[in-house]
């Protein structure tokens, strides 16, 4: 079967004209790479792949004489199977680029092997601040958000307003330690104190002894340093244990729409958080939302679904502009080019990969303010792009000099 | 105090049967052409399955004693190798300070990969002494409880990474001279250390020390009767088992240039068995045809996955990853109740020859 493709691909190489002189085999693949099934499904998985798709069709890759192609995977959170699946795309399918992967651990183990191989890495799902800091590859893009713009958003905005004793429930991988490290740092410099902290593995039904502990350690706000079908999972548990109504207050580090979704209005009212996207913000963003709705069974995107739509359409900004797919000559050519898209407006990349925008924070809705499904979240203030993300010079990133 | 025996099984004659000849020459023609219509890294994960399995089955086919902990050999050699491999240094912690550090360089693979064999001998020393004092599923037992164990230490210890595992080990270059992250040079590397394995087992099986295994296998009481001390060629079977393993989890390791809890997980010794068992207990090739048998489903239902969105405007949900344990119990049911002897076993049979 395998066989059969390879030798499909390489005949079609052979017969196809070469409108693109250094574009390989004449095909942009683009690799959707994401949690299809599990905890994370929802705020990438199946979304992102149509998100890409929307990209390519508002880039108009036909009209431009691009010939692009989406394929999606499923890593299923496991760094072994997301590192060889992106290997195997790489080797045999001829994949140029590979967007997504929600999931830190298994990110920074992708982005290990898209530099051996020199293609091109589009993160948007993962968060570890480490992927444009001490990790950053030449041929990584951060998109959407990290730990350390969270941090600074939440972190922030809740030791300002009087939070001033933490207890951490932390996810126990790289985006969980990533995200408890740097909230750290935002809440000592802020004069708060962290007065504990508990792992638990990632995808845990049952949180009730992690939260025994932090009801225990009688901490003001309890920060949630996980995601997804985790961070659901302990806030609905937290309200069963009477966390909040005890006089605690929960702090979702990294809550996305379709989280909210879950929770319902009722049990998530009142959840402050940073977000990079949200879709009733302007017109351009609410046609957006609409399409994707319309295809993805009424869903609306996530952030990670408007960075990868973004983060595609610059790539193929940059491929055409430079008529290559060379791995660290695009990624350059990403950098060098200013970003302008419908959802995140205008932008940068700057040299250790990292995106620059505006970040938001946001407050979910009482349940009689919302308007109907999905009207979720109120503005509370917005993080101006110069000071939503880690300075340059504090990530420790090999690419930036001095 | 060992008694020489004459009694052995009819179907064990010491030569070299012709069967088994041609089996391995077409195994090992196969397995040096395959890299060049078929992708080398696939190839190098299917015989590092291959080797765990053969390992495995030294076990459970030629002493009948059923691990359900082999997971914990293969997941900490690997754990070791991709250690010593990517940092060296050796320090075992003690209260908050720590107690004993060996300042070793990076070792190169080859050293990696004796580093993770041993470490996998020792623990297969230690879970053996205590396991084989059980039989039957008590002896099961015991293997998991004492694989999870090790499992939950690897999910906390620093070294493993934990979730993330230890990633992007380096292949370094083989005695000096031999660079791994040539992809030929690797496969050849893998192919030449599984070949040597498999040749092992085959000499450990039809050994006169094999022999009182199968044995051991067919009557303890009466191996233990005509003077055999049963305890400690089942102990020397476990180890030497583990140690194989230990071979295959350090050799994946460096091919994947990642260890993960994955290797480590129960899921990973109940594999194996499925493996063993599709192929055939007991049976010298089984264990290495079960193994790419799972591992090319696994592969391209994972691959399988890839479906372009392109259908009618509909998004598709699409995670035929999730369907690979459901497609692996049902041809473990169908193996049990079909076909019990596995694919080897069967064919074996049917031509009454030995494979």
């Amino acid at each position: 079967m395998k066989l059969l493709r390879t030798a499909i691909v390489s005949a079609a190489v052979l017969s196809a004209g070469t409108a693109y002189g250094q574009i390989s085999d004449n095909l942009i693949k683009i690799g959707v790479l994401s949690d299809m099934s599990g905890l994370y499904a929802d705020l990438g998985g199946p979304g992102s792949v149509l998100a890409a798709r929307l990209a390519v069709e508002d880039f108009d890759a036909k009209g431009k004489g691009l010939n692009v192609e989406i394929i999606g995977g499923d890593h299923q959170n496991k760094a072994d199977i997301g590192s060889n699946l992106a290997r195997t795309w790489i080797d045999t399918e001829k994949v140029d680029v590979i967007v997504d992967v929600p999931n830190s651990g298994v990110a920074l183990a992708v982005a290990e092997v898209v530099r051996d191989k020199n293609k091109v890495f589009l993160a948007n799902g993962p968060a570890s601040s480490d992927l444009t800091g001490a990790k950053c590859t030449p041929n990584n893009i951060h998109w959407t958000y990290d730990t350390w713009a969270l941090a600074n958003g939440t972190g922030n905005a809740i030791v300002k307003t009087g939070g001033k004793t933490w207890f951490f429930l932390t996810a126990d991988y790289a985006f969980g330690h990533a995200l408890e490290r740097d909230t750290t740092a935002v809440i000592n410099k802020n004069g708060g104190k962290v007065v504990g902290s508990v792992r638990h593995p990632l995808n845990t039904q049952d949180f009730s002894s992690f939260l025994l502990q932090a009801q225990a350690s009688k901490a003001q706000i309890v920060g949630l340093a996980n995601a997804g079908g985790d961070t659901i999972n302990s806030i609905k548990q937290a309200s069963e244990f009477g966390i909040v109504s005890g006089g605690q207050n929960l702090a979702g580090l990294l809550v996305f729409l379709t989280d909210v979704h879950a929770l319902g209005l009722k049990t998530a009212q009142g959840l402050i958080f940073t977000e990079a996207w949200y879709w009733d913000m302007n017109d351009a963003n609410r046609a957006f939302a609409k399409r994707f709705a319309a295809q993805n069974g009424g869903k609306y995107p996530t952030m990670i679904h408007a960075g990868v739509y973004a983060s595609v359409l610059h790539y193929l900004k940059a491929v055409q502009a430079l008529k290559s797919d060379d791995g660290k000559a695009v990624v350059a050519k990403m950098k060098e080019m200013p970003t302008e898209d419908p959802l995140f407006g205008k932008g940068t990349i700057r040299v250790d990969g990292r995106h620059i925008h505006d970040m938001y924070l946001f407050e979910v809705k009482k349940p009689d303010e919302s308007k109907g499904p999905w009207d979720y979240y109120k503005l509370r203030a917005t993080i101006p792009a110069a000071e939503a993300f880690r300075p340059l010079n504090e990530g420790n990133c090999p690419l930036v000099k001095g | 105090m060992a008694v020489e025996t004459k009694s052995l099984p009819a179907s064990a004659p010491t030569q070299v049967s012709w069967s088994e000849l041609i089996a391995f020459v077409l195994m090992v023609s196969f397995l040096i052409v395959a890299p060049l219509f078929i992708y080398p890294v696939f190839l190098m994960k299917v015989l590092c399955f291959a080797l765990f399995a053969c390992a495995f089955n030294l076990l459970i086919g030629y002493v009948g004693l059923l691990s359900f902990g082999h997971a914990l050999f293969f997941g900490w050699s690997s754990y070791v190798a991709a250690h010593l491999a990517k940092v060296g240094k050796i320090s075992i912690p003690y209260w908050s300070g720590h107690w004993i550090v060996i300042p070793l360089p990076p070792l190169p693979p080859e050293l990696a990969i004796l580093g993770g064999t041993a470490v996998a001998a020792l623990f297969g020393l230690i879970a053996g002494s205590l396991a084989i004092r059980r039989q039957g599923i008590y002896f099961a037992m015991v293997t998991l409880a004492l694989a999870q164990m090790m499992f939950f230490f690897a999910l906390q210890a620093p070294f493993t990474g934990g979730e993330d595992g230890i990633q992007g080990v380096p292949r370094g270059v083989l005695f000096g001279v031999f660079d791994l992250s040539n992809i030929m040079t690797m496969y050849f590397t893998v192919f030449v250390i599984f070949v040597v394995c498999f040749l092992l087992i085959y000499r450990i099986i039809y050994s006169p020390f094999g022999e009182v295994l199968k044995a051991i296998r067919e009557n303890e009481p009466r191996a233990i009767s005509l003077g055999y001390k049963t305890e400690r060629y089942k102990l020397a079977a476990f180890v030497l088992s583990a140690t194989l393993t230990g071979v295959a989890g350090s050799t994946k390791a460096i091919v994947f240039q990642l260890a993960s809890l994955t290797d480590v997980d129960w899921p990973m010794s109940g594999e194996v068995v499925l493996m063993t068992l599709l192929g055939g207990l007991g049976t010298v090739f089984g264990p290495a045809l079960g193994a790419s048998i799972i591992i090319t489903m696994q592969n391209y239902l994972a691959s399988a996955g890839d479906i372009t969105l392109h259908i009618f405007g509909f998004t598709l949900a699409m995670q035929p990853g999730q369907w690979v344990p459901v497609i692996q119990g049902a041809i473990f049911v169908i193996c049990v109740l079909l076909f019990r002897r596995g694919i080897v076993g069967e064919i074996a049979n049917f031509f009454r020859i030995r494979l």
